[in-house]
């Protein structure tokens, strides 16, 4: 039961997102002025994405009997237009051949490219930056009320060393690579909305190259940066119960308080398999656009969301299509990672008094230590005081 | 502090090389789009 709903949820919400507009019928259009063709009232009510009747053009796909003898002035051209073959073509009513070469040649016409474009300029810049904006407003909320989180009784003035330096490496090229590719992607995705209005277009043209190649280039330090996190600290980042009585405290945000924890706690956990899972998934959709075409893999995700959820998502996808859905996820996982890393920035930085130099130098005040990963502290002694390291 | 600098150095690196080796292991947009004989380059 409780599957079926999540999947009514889940195909209710995919309707939303790429049907913006609810599919309402077009209003009937007079087209004897264009003798039947379509007009700019059928153009305009289907970039509004209304329902239209399209059987004067699918049904409209010339006539060879009435071709006009070769003999004739005209007869040469056969008893179709070009624009009959091309409705012909985009209503697949015909087996054309064509000698263009590439791995999308066989797609001539692909209709998705206006929902997809007003998808992308619409709800994903909107509810994306919105929800950046709202994450920094609420941070800076919190900051004011809650103040920055103090060491309690002040550092020690004695460290323990809490990162190796390639564990730091690894965190650096991940985040130095992340930040490079939010920006570089916003500019991409918000340049022609909010910079080309600034800057004019041909400064904005020599900035999008710019980011464009920097955001295609630097992907690869992200992935290698995902993959050397993931292996050194997967092992540290196994829940258990001790998450439990940590969250149920909030971590002692609020309170004051400090639960225990071991190297990292249940919030640094959810981070780490958030940019994990997240990163993952936004180096998938990411290599399926840098490599046009080549990696498709909507078709066969849905073919498995199907079978688990029972929906009804579409399994059979254009080469142009697949792109659409990889740029458009690209972009919302994107924005959900932006949001969680703008959090951790926050925490690991101005928030917390002390959290910053575990990442910067390596070392920790042992107070700190204490108050906020007091197992793991404990752990360390004990391995030094059998001649160990941390 | 050393180790940060390094990192964003080394992505930049990385990010510099990832052209030409990708173009050694064979992988290039314009010939997933075009033949050699209508290419400029």
């Amino acid at each position: 039961m409780k599957r079926k709903l999540l999947g009514a949820v889940v195909l209710a919400l995919a309707t939303l997102v790429f049907n913006p507009v609810w599919a309402q019928e077009a209003p009937a259009v007079d087209r004897t002025s264009t003798g039947g063709a379509q007009t700019l009232e059928d153009i305009l009510a289907r970039q509004k994405q209304l329902e239209i009747d399209e059987s004067f053009r699918s049904e409209n796909l010339g006539n060879p009997a009435n071709a006009a003898p070769i003999s004739g002035r005209l007869g040469t051209l056969g008893g179709r237009s070009d624009s009959d073959i091309y409705r012909a073509i985009r209503y697949n009513k015909i087996d054309p051949s064509t000698q263009a070469r590439g791995p999308a040649a066989d797609v001539l016409i692909q209709d998705g490219g206006i929902p997809w474009y007003k998808l992308r300029e619409g709800p994903v810049i909107t509810y994306g930056g919105s929800a950046i904006l709202a994450i920094i407003a609420l941070l800076a909320v919190f900051y004011f009320v809650r103040g920055r989180i103090k060491i309690k009784g002040g550092p020690a003035g004695t460290t323990v060393e809490r990162f190796k330096a390639i564990e730091r490496f690894g965190h650096w090229l991940l985040a130095g690579s992340f930040v490079a590719l939010a920006i570089t992607g916003l500019i991409t995705l918000m340049g022609r909305s909010f910079l080309i209005p600034v800057m004019g277009p041909e400064a904005f043209a020599t900035l999008a190259a710019g980011s464009k190649w920097l955001h295609n280039n630097i992907a690869w330090a992200f992935m290698l940066g995902l993959v050397m996190t993931f292996f050194m600290w997967v092992a540290h980042n196994i829940p258990n119960k001790l998450d439990w009585q940590w969250l149920k405290v909030g971590g002692g945000i609020f309170t004051n308080a400090h639960p225990s924890a071991r190297k990292f706690n249940a919030g640094q956990k959810i981070v780490f398999w958030t940019v994990m899972l997240l990163g993952f998934s936004v180096s998938l959709s990411g290599l399926s656009l840098l490599f046009p075409f080549e990696i498709p893999m909507f078709a066969k995700t849905f073919g498995v969301v199907n079978t688990v959820l029972g929906t009804d998502l579409p399994t059979v996808l254009t080469p142009h299509e697949e792109m659409q859905y990889a740029n458009i996820w690209h972009s919302i996982v994107a924005f959900v990672l932006m949001v969680a890393i703008i959090a951790h920035i926050y925490i690991g930085s101005i928030g917390m008094e002390g959290a910053f130099d575990a990442m910067g130098n390596g070392k920790v005040d042992l107070e700190w230590a204490r108050q906020h990963h007091d197992l793991w502290v404990a752990e360390v002694e004990a391995k030094q005081g059998k001649g160990g390291s941390s | 502090m050393k180790v940060m600098i390094s990192a964003f150095i080394a992505a930049l690196v990385i990010a510099s090389l990832a052209p030409p080796v990708l173009n050694q292991f064979g992988w290039s947009s314009a010939e997933q789009t075009s033949s050699e004989s209508v290419r400029l380059d």
